[in-house]
């Protein structure tokens, strides 16, 4: 398949900012002239379940989704999702998890259980991946929406552009929405940057 | 990874499908615009909501929403009508006759089809609809393509005075993609002019149609063969060439890039005469479609000799993984062995209610009263069917609680004569196409509990307003359904219809078990928001205190997805019976302080996770 083209697979669950994230993501990509596009089943999104994003871009893009063992990279909001979505990236694909654990109520009731050792399993799987809790970092920063900028932090030295590419967009999403957010949303990006390099 | 050109970016926008159309429909000169919410075709109104210049509504159902479409094209101004899949079935019944008046000022149709089924009962392929109404089907590829046949769906609707479906998939109206507009158009409207022979569709007169809708279609054949929204891409490599449309096409371009391909934006009637002369340039031919063996069909009817249906599958969704493979074995080509990283089993995440939703009080009560059969509908309420409660047996259409409950009443076996039958509905279904089955209910004597979960909106597809809510498309203020005498109009006694807050789930129960026993119908209207819309407020959260919590795990039973359990135990009871203890905490950050979890919880362990005074019990608005 198209080796010219970036791929990028956002997991999480519904509500957590998976498709915001992917739309920076892809904004980015989109104001350096790239070709992008961008896709994710968000039928019952708000409803706690499965949530991904693909976002692709390069010269020309054609099937916006990205197939098993073709993602370049994957920003996982949670760790199990980090592992049902492993098999999507390629040998030497990257993984940045946030390893804040959320668990349905299908795991709360007893009738699966939650994986042990989520991160383990996957450097077992051979996937490089890089963790970190910015789960609990986003609420200690006093909102946990912020986890959202925190984990665009952690891919934005990963890509095949400029960090800087990313802050931008990510201004130009919160610059309506008070100095406050801005600022805090800033702090978050750079918190995700340190903490997954 | 190669950086392209940087290009100037100020025509370039970053949409979607669904905000293409609506771009689309500003930029043709749209007047009226109507629709009812459905995934995946919610955003497109939502979006052409925005434009002042076209009249938009959120209508009661896809049926009315077609008709007020209708209405506005023989007013001679052009229409834009959007539906999901499903909402064709409901409005089937105007559009079936509507194509022998045809349009007047342009009348396009745009349905969606939850190819895959994220959110809906059924997967069905609407190009049926182009065959079975004898008018042209347009298929996008992605958000420019959804753009461009928008627009040139308007002067095919007027050219050949047609009503025309622009039919998407999701991965058509949730892809974002790079679009461009063109050049916006004025369209003045023409004006109503009679013409009973045409618009009064009495038997007389639509045996006069059905001959011009005929010959429209002949018309239409050669159009096919003529537009340029049917191309090929020549390719270098003929051992297998395409025909193909909508999404399938990329995907058939990122799995063959350098094979010859016959795309189809206008697929129906298709071009078969240009086909077979395709045909007849590649080794073998290959038919890639989603989902039913339509344009392959009509291709092998014809003598063409194609493959389809017998390599690719007919069901789901389409992509590149799903057509690389048998297509490579068809022209002996060795499929690359993979090396994918095995796939990990982890546990389903199935959607579920959010927190402090007021259906949780609900079915927390219903999944505790005997001897039930309740008959569901669509929407949130639906998860009802899922754990914990398991408390919904069946779902089918929309509005179809009512009108099953009543067959399920007089249908019932003698081993049935004890069974209390419910319906559970939301407030924008029953409007939508549950008012009439609780008139059959009340008109034929039937017993069912109804109950109406009315939190005013459309909850499942975002919260959406409708009648219920007080507010239209467009947030203005406008009347608002009261429930209460809608029910007393439709036949329901006064004193049989209860309004009840559902998070006050013992008088939930109260009201539940005096109605059931009642042998008349009866209608419980539960009255609290929707948790995603802005009338909901949120109190203070709640914790455990675990030195009172004892693990009996009647919390779990709610069903709110912020209830956590730290940790479990097996105890042997008195009696020699063991028992699973589950000891839990709340996730306090997502808590917003309903309260339903404090009812069941036997030693008083949920309380306040911060110093209030007192947490009050949800106001009614």
């Amino acid at each position: 398949m198209n080796n010219e083209v970036t791929n990028i697979l956002v997991v999480g669950i519904g509500g957590q900012g998976v498709m915001t994230a992917a739309d920076i993501l892809a904004t980015s990509a989109l104001s350096l002239g790239y070709d992008v596009k961008k896709t994710e089943v968000a039928g019952m999104a708000q409803r706690g379940g499965v949530v991904t994003s693909h976002v692709r871009f390069g010269p020309k893009v054609y099937s916006p989704a990205i197939q098993a063992g073709d993602a370049d990279l994957m920003l996982a909001f949670e760790p199990a999702e980090a592992l049902r979505w492993a098999s999507h990236l390629k040998d030497n694909g990257l993984a940045m998890v946030n390893t804040f654990a959320q668990e349905p109520p299908v795991v709360s009731i007893g009738l699966f259980d939650y994986p042990d050792e989520p991160i383990e399993k996957m450097r077992k799987m051979g996937v490089e991946t890089h963790d970190y809790n910015a789960g609990q970092s986003a609420i200690d920063l006093g909102d946990r929406r912020l986890v959202n900028s925190i984990m665009l932090g952690a891919i934005s030295d990963r890509l095949p552009f400029p960090a800087g590419t990313i802050e931008n967009s990510l201004t130009a999403r919160f610059k309506n929405k008070g100095e406050a957010l801005l600022a805090l949303n800033h702090q978050a990006f750079e918190l995700g940057r340190k903490a997954f390099s | 990874m190669n950086a392209a050109e940087p290009r100037s970016a100020d025509l370039r926008q970053f949409i979607s499908g669904n905000e293409a159309i609506a771009q689309a429909a500003r930029d043709a000169g749209v007047k009226v615009a109507a629709a009812y919410p459905g995934t995946p075709s919610t955003e497109i109104l939502e979006y052409v909501s925005q434009y002042p210049d076209i009249y938009s509504e959120w209508s009661i159902n896809e049926k009315v929403s077609l008709e007020v479409a209708i209405g506005a094209s023989m007013a001679g101004s052009r229409a834009l009508c959007a539906m999901k899949h499903v909402g064709m079935n409901v409005a089937s019944d105007a559009f079936m006759t509507q194509t022998l008046v045809g349009a007047v000022g342009g009348l396009v149709i745009v349905v969606a089809d939850d190819v895959g089924l994220s959110s809906s009962q059924n997967e069905q392929d609407s190009r049926y609809w182009g065959r079975f109404a004898h008018l042209p089907i347009l298929e996008p590829s992605d958000a420019q393509e959804a753009y461009e046949m928008t627009r040139a769906a308007y002067g095919i609707s007027e050219q050949f005075e047609v009503p025309v479906i622009v039919r998407l998939t999701t991965r058509i109206c949730h892809v974002k993609g790079v679009v461009i507009n063109s050049e916006a158009e004025a369209h003045t409207g023409t004006g109503f002019k009679k013409d009973p022979a045409r618009f009064v569709m009495v038997p007389g007169n639509a045996k006069n149609r059905i001959p011009m809708m005929m010959a429209r279609d002949e018309t239409l054949k050669s159009f096919a063969a003529d537009t340029e929204l049917n191309r090929i891409d020549t390719g270098s490599d003929t051992r297998v060439g395409f025909v193909t449309s909508g999404a399938a096409y990329y995907h058939v371009k990122e799995s063959f890039p350098d094979a010859p391909v016959f795309k189809l934006g206008f697929s129906h009637p298709a071009p078969i005469e240009s086909i077979r002369s395709f045909a007849g340039d590649v080794e073998k031919l290959v038919v890639v479609e989603e989902v039913e063996p339509l344009l392959e069909t009509e291709l092998r009817a014809a003598g063409v000799d194609v493959y389809g249906k017998d390599l690719l599958p007919k069901i789901g969704e389409l992509s590149p993984s799903v057509i690389t493979p048998p297509v490579s074995k068809l022209i002996g080509e060795a499929i690359a062995e993979s090396e994918l990283i095995p796939t990990a089993q982890v546990f389903p995440r199935p959607p579920t209610m959010c927190v402090a939703c007021p259906h949780l009080g609900i079915y927390y009560c219903l999944s505790h009263v005997k001897n039930t059969i309740i008959s569901g509908d669509i929407g949130c309420y639906t998860l009802g069917a899922g754990h914990p409660w398991n408390a919904l047996d069946t779902t089918i259409s929309m509005g179809a609680s009512l009108s099953v409950a009543q067959g399920l009443d007089k249908g019932r076996a003698e081993c049935d004569e004890n069974k209390n039958v419910l319906a559970v509905i939301g407030d924008s279904t029953f409007l939508h196409m549950g008012m009439q089955g609780l008139l059959d209910i009340t008109y034929n004597k039937g017993n069912v509990t109804i109950l109406l979960l009315d939190n005013r909106a459309v909850g499942m597809t975002g919260g959406q307003d409708a009648p219920s809510s007080g507010l239209n498309l467009h947030g203005e203020q406008t009347m608002q359904v009261d429930f209460r005498k809608l029910c007393e109009a439709l036949g329901v006694k006064p004193e049989r219809i209860h309004e009840v807050n559902p998070y006050e789930m013992p008088i939930l129960f109260k009201a539940l078990r005096q109605e059931v026993k009642v042998p008349e119908p009866s209608v419980i209207i539960t009255n609290q928001p929707c948790v995603l819309t802005e009338r909901y407020s949120k109190l203070p959260p709640l914790k455990v205190d675990a030195d009172k919590c004892t693990g009996c795990s009647n919390c779990l039973d709610v069903g709110c997805p912020a209830i956590l359990v730290d940790r479990r135990e097996t105890v042997v009871k008195p009696n020699g019976k063991e028992k699973e203890l589950a000891f839990v905490s709340i996730d306090t950050a997502a808590c917003t302080g309903c309260n339903l979890c404090t009812k069941p919880c036997a030693p008083d362990a949920i309380i306040p996770a911060y110093n209030v005074t007192k947490i009050d019990a949800v106001e009614i608005k």
